[in-house]
């Protein structure tokens, strides 16, 4: 039966969609090619989501080779609600794209994006779907390798040094990944993730095992940005073409967040370490750190985009907080946060970049004004801050009151006051795009605003009303966390 | 005796942190690439040291030969090389597209490159 494929469909779909943008030369082509293409696959991934909430968890074996020895992709209702989030961001960007590309990327280049673009999604949706750890790695390679190319692509010359900057420290973590599941599978010969776990289980206070999670946990946080170890994401954001920003704030780092839920809770969880290795206090005060430093940063920034890049990194430390409250009230937060600031930051960034592509300036100073001249477009900008401030009825308010309530249920007020304490240092920063596009006077910069069509218009709305809709309707994406923080923490 | 027995450790380590430390230390574009480069190589001589057992042969179901070596850090190993290769070549292209905007390749003229025109 094809449908007892779907799992590797979805990803074969796109690796022969990405060779045939390079075919077709034609950047029309080759947008037509992917955006087909990724529909496709949102189909697919559709379908798999409603049969995993209706029948459980699908595993699938690659070549029909059993498991531990062969490769399994095991889909669970995590794993396909981050892949679900992916592949439906990629499904509303790519439309976008069509207009943005014009002005930042040259003619005889845009089928190439397309193309690498296809990998980098493709790569993303194979780290969440696999059950293989090795298999994590070389996704994670991929999808890293075709980010760098997406970042140096930006129309400014500084996107090639943040391309150059995210490589170095991007395979550094990737190595240490690498080096990490060396550690693990010369101690149980093993590299499937569930069996690893049980296999892990008795010897998990050995030095080599908890050598291999220390250094794994390092190269999943360099990936996921997690404050002191973002110093690529700033510049990533701010330099790469918008069409890419948007998608990396939406999703790349939110798969790191997957991976760490994954690892910590699926891998290392049964055995519960965190006595002989305080990882989730660690974690913890990581997080809470980068949630004050980073919205603290926010506030000086000068740029938008920069503004929001580290906002990104105050709201990673919102995710990791709830990833390391161990209970069902505390995951729950943190994966409802992961889509929801994906939702929002996707939407703000598109946002943005439709500014760029209209007035071209994303300079605070140089937008004076601007929502007299674009209220629409400001009116978008204005609901995405409010979410990321967490303003109840849009969809950041749902995971940040659910941390805080982890928190304050497992006796983690400072951590509780910290959360809202960013809540605060939020208001001032959104307060600061928002002061300025909304109330300053003086005279307006920039010149002609060019007409945005409705290839622009639509998927930014999409996403903006989604940031609504879910901030008022709850049931699908709080339904799935709640089942997937149960079979994480098994009901604790 | 024991720093012999284990003499592949060492050498992974030390190219571990050879690698890193350029990484860490040299401002070129293209020296960073080699200490990232080495740092990636002391990976592969972990796992292939992993694979080894002494006195084992290779995977080869026969009467005569109990013990044999597993293959599969080895075949990990291949992949991660061409992963390895793959970065470095869309390291160096970078270095190369750098070097002609900016006109130098050195990380600190960057900086101050871009900080004259007032864009960190």
């Amino acid at each position: 039966m094809i449908s007892d494929q779907l799992p590797i469909i979805q990803i074969v779909i796109l690796l022969v969609a990405s060779p045939l943008c390079v075919i077709f030369r034609n950047g029309n082509w080759a947008w037509a090619i992917a955006t087909l293409s990724t529909w496709t696959v949102l189909g697919i991934v559709s379908f798999l989501t409603f049969n995993i909430i209706q029948e459980g968890p699908i595993s699938y074996h690659l070549g029909g080779w059993r498991p531990p020895f062969g490769i399994e992709y095991s889909l669970d209702s995590l794993n396909i609600y981050i892949i679900l989030l992916i592949v439906f961001i990629a499904s509303i960007i790519l439309p976008y794209s069509k207009g943005i590309i014009k002005k930042e990327i040259e003619h005889n280049r845009r089928h190439l994006f397309y193309s690498i673009f296809l990998l980098a999604l493709l790569g993303l949706i194979g780290i969440a779907a696999t059950g293989d750890l090795f298999n994590v790695y070389v996704f994670l390679e991929i999808s890293s390798l075709a980010t760098y190319v997406l970042i140096g692509l930006g129309r400014k010359r500084q996107s090639l040094k943040a391309a150059y900057r995210y490589l170095i420290q991007g395979t550094i973590g990737a190595t240490f990944i690498l080096i990490g599941i060396g550690f693990l599978y010369s101690m149980t010969g093993t590299l499937n993730m569930s069996d690893l776990s049980t296999r892990l289980q008795p010897i998990i206070d050995t030095r080599p095992v908890i050598a291999g999670i220390s250094i794994i946990t390092v190269g999943i946080l360099i990936k996921l940005a997690l404050f002191p170890l973002h110093l690529w994401l700033p510049a990533a954001y701010t330099h790469a073409p918008t069409v890419v920003s948007a998608f990396l704030a939406a999703v790349s780092t939110k798969v790191g967040a997957y991976l760490l839920l994954r690892f910590i809770y699926s891998i290392i969880g049964p055995s519960l370490t965190f006595d002989s290795i305080p990882l989730l206090e660690i974690l913890l005060s990581l997080a809470s750190l980068a949630i004050l430093v980073g919205a603290i940063i926010a506030i000086f920034q000068n740029d938008i985009r920069r503004l929001l890049a580290f906002s990104s990194i105050s709201q990673i430390g919102y995710l990791v907080v709830g990833i390391s409250i161990p209970t069902v009230t505390g995951l729950t937060g943190g994966i409802v946060h992961i889509a929801n600031h994906g939702i929002t930051k996707g939407a703000m960034f598109m946002t943005i970049g439709c500014i760029a592509y209209s007035v071209g300036e994303t300079k605070l100073k140089n937008l004076k004004g601007l929502a007299k001249r674009m209220p629409f477009t400001s009116a978008a900008l204005l609901i995405g801050g409010l979410s990321l401030i967490g303003v109840p009825g849009t969809a950041g308010f749902i995971g940040k009151w659910y941390i805080v309530q982890a928190a304050l249920d497992y006796g983690l007020w400072p951590v509780a006051i910290i959360v809202l304490l960013g809540s605060l240092l939020a208001i001032i920063y959104v307060g600061k795009i928002l002061e300025s596009i909304y109330f300053s006077k003086g005279e307006i910069v920039f010149g002609r605003v060019e007409k945005l069509s409705f290839y622009q218009i639509i998927p930014v709305w999409l996403l903006i009303i989604a940031t609504i809709y879910f901030g008022i309707h709850t049931d699908l994406t709080l339904g799935i966390s709640i089942e997937a923080s149960n079979t994480l923490v098994g009901g604790q | 005796m024991d720093i012999l027995e284990q003499l592949n450790y060492w050498a992974a380590i030390s190219l571990a942190m050879v690698g890193l430390f350029t990484i860490m230390s040299r401002g070129h574009l293209i020296k960073k690439l080699i200490g990232l480069s080495l740092f990636q190589t002391s990976v592969f001589l972990l796992f292939i040291t992993i694979g080894k057992l002494s006195g084992g042969t290779a995977p080869i179901i026969s009467k005569d030969f109990l013990y044999y070596s597993n293959p599969l850090p080895h075949v990990l190993i291949l992949t991660a090389i061409v992963v390895s290769i793959a970065t470095l070549a869309v390291g160096l292209a970078l270095s190369v597209a750098i070097k002609r905007t900016y006109g130098t390749g050195e990380d600190d003229e960057l900086e101050d490159l871009d900080r004259n025109e007032g864009e960190p």
